[in-house]
């Protein structure tokens, strides 16, 4: 990546980035956002990533991307992961245990049906 | 054998497990068994679900029906019932807080309404080390703006239209600092960020350098460009470990993009920062201990004035703010001045991360709008006190500040609100106390920390606050008299006037706050040898009630020093010398036979 010069080339950046993640999340059907702040992790967030990422290959499911974010503050609840699927309304999960993630494959990302007991929050954050 | 295959989800919060979720459990999966259920049910245990007093609680998916107070007897009919026969058991519906019956729980945590998210706008949005996605979220666009377009004074004038003050504690007017170090005199300036966030309890400053580390980077490249600096420091307490690694990450990639280095954006601008490591010691958040200690001398502060603006950093200009002051100065440029003024109200402006703790079902990083209540924030945001609690009182500022007790929890919280109330926003660690804390206790936890951190250059801080500290652990034992508490105020206004720096001069704080709100406690304590709140291990006892004590031995048995004795189905009794008010008794009688006493 060559130096930023002007705000052309920032806008450029910000452009294809944006349609780069669009593009993933096309080609991929959707993607899980694994919150990984140090609450996060203590609370088992890594484990979560990694069965995440285990249980996906298991099934196969090659069409969701797997990222990790800061956390956004609801330590109570972690490890949270977000799930977003195509143009659905993003929805944030709480209490993510290994055991829980399958769940969440299973009925969300499978069968698109959200797994309510372990919302924290739908839509944008 | 029913057709469709069942999840059920139990709770296993705390609160649930002391309702007796095990049991509940148990009960369960030995009738799904019973019934050769147990391949096509799957039993998954979960965290609190928010309804503690109504716990036991489950949820029998697919279709997501919500039973409230179980035992072992109703969860029975319900798998009977509801997976057998596929009726949905009336009786033991979720009643919600209003009490008709739902059958479905609720499905979203109020804690993301009524926040607005500036300083930690991108925190679990971009990944923190991707910069393209930090630049896709108009990163760095402010920057660019500043250094193409912008005059320094213009971006003075744009802070000061903002009203941002500093978020490390102080308050102090953002663009009055930023203007102060442009017009001092000197070739060489400094830009510093302090991250040594020694507060207990907060860690808005770690969130957002884990989270958001670009933010940060992009804020202290616009202060230095504004204030005529070309070097600037990060100052981060060692025990952030991932913070540290990410924003080194991001101080690379900045450089290589251009943002940071030689020739910033193609022009002469050249700025570039380093990291230093705290070594932990509280004091050496405060400004000048912070300078002294990225000189490589001893972490204790200095003489002021004069101020870092003036003389900092090897005697140079320097230019001293917060990480989530930082965190907000992009959005500011982006948006203008008047844009962050629309939130908040006159005199404290924008919004504030608060880090929750304490009795409240939600803990965690909330970013308000300054001005919203106490009561807003607690309950609404906060969720409430757990378990049916009383709200007692909310220390907010650390141990800086002081204690809102509930009458007036209907404040707006603002920087002068609350220091007529005898408290600061501070750093913004906010801990929620219900009937059950003690507020001598309290004053003295927090006396305990600063005893502990204060760095002994000013006797009155030295010693003073432990002398303090002694009178504290006086009076929680039953042993203060009528003159110690007369010599804690005294002790405490003289602390205040007379230390050098702020640690002392704010440590008295907690202890003058309760003493001011809480007075028939203290009171309490000392006169009638009692804590009301049953906290203070010397004055309370924990006695067996024998009308109710049906003898199951429940508590005898869990008691780790023998202090309970009694045969089967005959009152208890516990022997007070022996006893050490562990509470696991209490925990464990189902009978409520057993209660704590303050005489
Ligand atoms: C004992 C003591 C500890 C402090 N600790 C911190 C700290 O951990 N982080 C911080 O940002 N400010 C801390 N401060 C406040 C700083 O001295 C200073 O006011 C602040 O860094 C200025 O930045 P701001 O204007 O952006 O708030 C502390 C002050 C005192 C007296
Ligand atoms: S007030 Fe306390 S912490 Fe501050 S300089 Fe004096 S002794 Fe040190
Ligand atoms: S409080 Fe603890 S030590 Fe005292 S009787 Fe109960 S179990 Fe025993
Ligand atoms: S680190 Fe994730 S909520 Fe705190
Ligand atoms: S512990 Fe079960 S609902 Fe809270």
């Amino acid at each position: 990546m060559g130096k930023i010069k002007s705000l052309e080339d920032l806008m450029k950046i910000k452009e294809s980035t944006l349609k780069d993640l669009k593009m993933r999340d096309t080609d991929k059907r959707g993607k899980i956002i694994v919150a990984m702040g140090t609450c996060g992790i203590a609370a088992g967030a890594k484990e979560t990533l990694k069965a995440i990422v285990d249980i996906l290959s298991e099934k196969g499911i090659e069409d969701i991307a797997v990222v990790q974010s800061g956390c956004f503050g609801l330590c109570d609840v972690e490890p949270t992961i977000e799930v977003r699927i195509g143009e659905n309304e993003p929805v944030i999960y709480g209490h993510v245990t290994p055991n829980q993630a399958k769940r969440i494959i299973d009925q969300h990302i499978l069968e698109g049906k959200v797994v309510s007991d372990l919302v924290v929050k739908r839509g944008e954050l | 054998m029913p057709a469709v295959e069942n999840t059920i989800v139990i709770c296993a919060g705390g609160a649930c497990i002391s309702a007796g979720e095990i049991s509940v459990k148990e009960s369960l999966e030995n009738t799904l068994k019973e019934y050769a259920l147990e391949e096509v049910v799957q039993v998954v245990e979960t965290g609190c679900m928010g309804a503690c007093d109504l716990g036991p609680i489950m949820v029998i998916y697919p279709e997501g029906i919500f039973y409230q107070k179980l035992n072992s007897e109703n969860v029975k009919k319900i798998v009977e019932e509801h997976l057998l026969k596929g009726r949905v058991v009336k009786e033991f519906l979720y009643t919600g807080p209003t009490g008709e019956v739902k059958e479905k729980p609720q499905e979203e945590l109020p804690f993301f309404k009524k926040q607005i998210k500036i300083a930690t706008r991108n925190l679990g949005v971009v990944d923190p080390l991707s910069i393209e996605e930090y630049i896709a979220r108009d990163g760095y666009f402010a920057l660019t703006k500043v250094i193409k377009d912008m005059s320094p004074d213009k971006v003075i004038e744009e802070l000061k239209k903002s009203g941002l003050r500093g978020r490390g504690g102080a308050g102090f007017p953002t663009g009055l600092k930023w203007e102060f170090a442009k017009k001092a005199e000197g070739d060489v300036k400094y830009v510093i960020c302090n991250a040594d966030e020694g507060d207990p309890g907060a860690f808005m400053d770690r969130a957002i350098l884990e989270g958001d580390p670009h933010t940060v980077v992009e804020a202290m490249t616009i202060a230095a460009y504004t204030v005529g600096a070309n070097k600037g420091f990060i100052y981060v307490r060692a025990e952030y470990p991932l913070a540290i690694e990410r924003f080194s990450r991001a101080l690379e990639t900045a450089r290589e993009y251009g943002f940071l280095g030689e020739n910033i954006l193609g022009t002469d601008f050249s700025f570039d920062i380093e990291i230093r490591i705290g070594a932990g010691a509280f004091v050496c958040g405060e400004e000048t201990a912070l300078i002294n200690s990225i000189e490589g001398q001893r972490g204790i502060p200095r003489v002021k004035p004069p101020y870092p603006a003036q003389k900092g950093l090897w005697g140079k200009p320097t230019l001293i703010n917060n990480v989530e002051t930082y965190a907000n100065i992009p959005p500011i440029i982006l948006h203008g001045g008047d844009w962050f003024a629309q939130f908040g109200v006159e005199g404290s402006r924008g919004t504030k991360v608060f880090a929750l703790a304490g009795k409240v079902n939600n803990t965690g990083l909330v970013e308000v709008p300054m001005g919203i209540t106490l009561r807003e924030l607690i309950n609404e945001i906060g969720g409430g006190v757990p378990n049916g609690k009383k709200l007692k009182a909310v220390q907010t500022g650390g141990p800086s500040g002081g204690c809102v007790p509930e009458k007036y929890i209907d404040t707006p919280i603002t920087y002068d609100t609350l220091k007529e109330l005898g408290t600061i926003i501070g750093s913004g660690g906010m801990i929620v106390m219900d009937e059950d804390d003690c507020m001598v206790d309290v004053a003295k936890f927090f006396l305990e920390f600063t005893v502990e951190e204060s760095c002994g250059q000013c006797t009155p801080c030295r010693d003073g606050t432990k002398r303090m500290l002694e009178i504290l652990e006086r009076i929680t034992e039953g042993e203060g008299t009528e003159e110690d508490l007369e010599k804690l105020k005294e002790l405490g206004e003289h602390i205040m006037k007379t230390s050098l720096c702020g640690l002392g001069q704010t440590a008295p704080q907690p202890v003058l706050s309760t003493m001011r709100y809480f007075w028939d406690e203290y009171e309490a304590h000392v006169k009638e040898k009692r804590c009301p709140a049953k906290k203070c291990k010397e004055l309370t006892r924990i006695v067996i009630d024998r009308e109710k004590c049906v003898g199951c031995t429940a508590c005898a048995r869990v008691c780790p020093v023998n202090a309970i004795t009694g045969s089967v189905r005959q009152p208890h009794e516990i022997d007070p010398e022996l006893c050490t008010r562990c509470g696991s008794c209490l925990e464990v009688c189902r009978f409520g036979a057993i209660s704590k006493v303050s005489p």
